[in-house]
């Protein structure tokens, strides 16, 4: 493990003067403390080429249950890289070599046997700009349903959908127009119907790529509470550009840097006392 | 010196003497600057007049070739017709089998006697002439299909023959000397009688599109044209459309990116630029000369057109799948769509406006197209519209070529008639292919 260093190993003070000018991390949800946190996706020895470009270095990275895992750090770091290695969507890049291993739960992503449908239907995602299909409300979140045969009949397809709707808490401002264009609603509501569309399949884990960078401060905040909901059936992860995002929704973060893992641990931890200096100069807005 | 070298001044003075050192003002109003300026707007007119004297050469070119198409195509539009009384004589027609019945003779009565006063057989074959040599057969037929008229007296509405069509529309000038006309000063003294009598009309020339090929250009029409065009244009969609998104699908959505895949890439946009002509000989050898496919049919004119449209239908489609955002295959990947899923639920029917389009203008190029047609003979002379995509046929690029390499006066307007026609259907499927690409046109 290079440059991964695992959770509060005590004692060990940063190398800057006193606390770090970090966002605050004991709001909300965070506050709350990962216990006895199962493991849910277990990479190790990860790498990632583009080409020649070696973009991901020897990831070691655990994602516990029913925990939100930010992964932060500058643009180009590879953290983008590896949200989509946990789920495959790296295979549609025609020249992107991946090694190492990542396990769901025991399985191997990466083994040739396993269907990579039934993958993406067990690790959902959620992509940086909203991306409904430009079909109605309801046939966005009845898709994935559909394709994989989960609802049995129209009534058991209907109460799916409004509870995928309900979950994300969109289902009271489209409730009367379901049958209009997704693509017609605001950019939150889009973003939301997004995450509704990603747990109709019902799956484990949900990642997310930047899912608030295209929204405004209040349409933040609420996918931001929906997250924070979201948590106790699923366990996800998210990628963010905003230090002050992760450290209000994720239990535990890492942070990227040039391809490498330089750090990772619970928030509360790495945002007050990161053990690496490069973390610290980055959360204190000193590069990036 | 530091006022003429403020750079070096600086590095001696260090970095507090900078401030003192500011480069003046960039002065918006001297002399060369407002030069410049006005050089720019001259040159922004410049441009601008480029564009609109191009603009209008185009614009020009086409009102010439539409008006001239017009000025000797708008005549075929009406049709001189002559209105006489024919006695069906039952001494010349058998009622048990009308049909053998001596029309030639029936007709050649009939039409005298509405001149009495003419009595030489000569002149009375002469005055014949006015009307079309088909008029025994169009008394025929409506003897046949109606038998009771056999004894009576039928009032009958025929076209006159091309050359007094011609003197009617005032083609053909009356001031020659006689031995330059193909009528002579009699005929002419018959006709103006007729005209006088109220008996010549000059009604809409229906014939132009519910006939179909003759040699005589009164009876001449485009049905078999544009019914022979419409079976060959289905064949070459019925090949090229699911081959050519088939084939555009593949190289887009599933091929790796790699040196085969550009090697056929250059080869499809080579398909594209291959003359007609060239694939006109590839059918003559391939599917006439090889397989035996039956000559002058629809079937083989659409199949060789179908080898021409399909390079332009692989790129609009190409084009037009990569012109659905990523996004969209990203988010059906993410639900777990499998790739035919993504392409056959997403990206196939959001490229669908675009694939028709092109599809459309494919199409517009394949009816337009004469070289292939005449290699694998689709110029035949052929009376009837075909009856299906095996019957021996011509198309409306073909028909053209026939009437304007024909003799008769008649052909010279007819001709323009049917490139009209022709421009018609063009301008038809291409604004189609506007609208569709409006309406269903959409932004991400």
């Amino acid at each position: 493990m290079p440059n991964a260093t695992q959770s509060a190993s005590a004692g060990q003070m940063p190398d800057a003067d006193g606390q770090p000018n970090a966002p605050d991390a004991s709001a909300g949800a965070s506050a709350r403390p990962a216990v006895a946190a199962r493991v849910k996706i277990h990479a190790r020895d990860v790498n990632v080429h583009y080409g020649d470009k070696h973009a991901l270095k020897h990831v070691d990275l655990d994602v516990n249950e029913h925990d939100v895992t930010a992964l932060i750090g500058p643009s180009g770091c590879g953290k983008s890289t590896f949200l989509r290695c946990m789920n495959r969507m790296n295979d549609v890049i025609d020249n992107c070599q991946v090694t190492g291993s990542i396990t769901l739960d025991g399985t191997d992503v990466y083994d040739p046997s396993l269907d990579v449908v039934q993958l993406r239907a067990r690790v959902g995602m959620v992509f940086q700009k909203p991306n409904p299909f430009p079909k109605s409300i309801y046939e966005n979140v009845a898709y994935g349903p559909r394709i994989h045969g989960i609802a049995r009949g129209k009534s058991e397809l209907d109460e799916i959908v409004h509870r995928s709707l309900t979950r994300a808490g969109l289902l009271k401002e489209v409730s009367d127009r379901l049958n209009e264009p997704g693509t017609g609603l605001s950019g939150g509501q889009q973003q939301r119907l997004c995450i509704a569309r990603a747990i109709a399949v019902n799956p484990e884990v949900i990642l997310m790529d930047e899912p608030c960078s295209a929204l405004d401060p209040i349409a933040t905040a609420k996918i931001e509470e929906l997250i924070d909901e979201l948590r106790e059936n699923y366990t996800i992860v998210i990628v963010t550009h905003s230090m002050q995002q992760a450290a209000r929704v994720s239990q535990r973060t890492a942070f990227f840097h040039l391809g490498d893992l330089v750090e990772v641990g619970d928030t509360e931890q790495i945002f007050t006392n990161p053990k690496d200096n490069r973390t610290q100069g980055y959360i204190t807005g000193r590069f990036g | 010196m530091s006022d003429t070298s403020p750079q070096i001044a600086s590095a001696q003075l260090g970095t507090a003497s900078v401030a003192t050192h500011e480069p003046p003002r960039f002065d918006w109003n001297a002399p060369e600057t407002r030069r410049r300026f006005a050089a720019r707007h001259r040159a922004n007119r410049r441009l601008q007049i480029y564009g609109l004297s191009a603009i209008g050469l185009a614009a020009l070119l086409i009102a010439i070739l539409v008006g001239s198409l017009v000025a000797t195509g708008y005549q075929s539009f009406v049709q001189t017709h002559v209105t006489f009384e024919v006695f069906v004589d039952p001494a010349k027609v058998d009622a048990t089998d009308p049909s053998k019945g001596n029309f030639r003779l029936i007709v050649r009565d009939s039409f005298a006697a509405q001149f009495p006063d003419v009595t030489n057989p000569r002149d009375q074959r002469s005055l014949t002439d006015v009307m079309t040599a088909d008029a025994p057969f169009i008394v025929r037929d409506q003897v046949v299909a109606d038998p009771s008229l056999i004894g009576q007296r039928v009032r009958v509405t025929m076209p006159v023959s091309d050359a007094f069509d011609q003197l009617q529309k005032g083609v053909t000038p009356r001031d020659v000397p006689e031995t330059q006309r193909k009528v002579n000063d009699k005929q002419i003294a018959w006709f103006d009688t007729l005209v006088e009598r109220g008996q010549i009309t000059v009604p809409f020339n229906t014939a132009l599109f519910v006939s179909a090929d003759s040699r005589f250009p009164e009876l001449a029409g485009l049905a078999g044209a544009i019914v022979g065009s419409f079976y060959a244009l289905l064949v070459c969609f019925l090949i090229s459309f699911p081959v050519g998104i088939a084939a555009a699908v593949y190289l887009e959505e599933f091929a790796r990116k790699g040196r085969w895949s550009d090697i056929l890439e250059v080869n499809i946009n080579n398909l594209a630029a291959v003359p007609s002509v060239v694939f006109g000989l590839l059918g003559l050898a391939v599917f006439l000369g090889f397989f035996g496919l039956p000559r002058s049919t629809p079937l083989v004119g659409g199949m060789v057109l179908a080898l021409m449209t399909l390079p332009t239908i692989i790129i609009a489609t190409r084009s037009a799948l990569k012109a659905v955002p990523p996004s969209i295959r990203e988010a059906a990947l993410g639900v777990g769509a499998s790739k035919h899923q993504v392409v056959l639920h997403h990206v196939l029917p959001l490229a669908m406006p675009g694939i028709l389009t092109g599809t459309i203008i494919g199409m517009a190029q394949a009816l337009g197209e004469t070289a292939p047609l005449l290699l694998i003979g689709m110029n035949a002379f052929i009376t009837s519209p075909p009856g299906g995509i095996l019957e021996s046929a011509t198309a409306l690029p073909t028909q053209i070529f026939i009437w304007a390499d024909s003799p008769e006066r008649g052909f010279v307007s007819r001709t323009s008639a049917a490139i009209l026609v022709l421009i018609g259907f063009l301008i038809a499927m291409n604004l189609v292919a506007v609208i569709l690409r409006k309406r269903f046109e959409r932004r991400w």
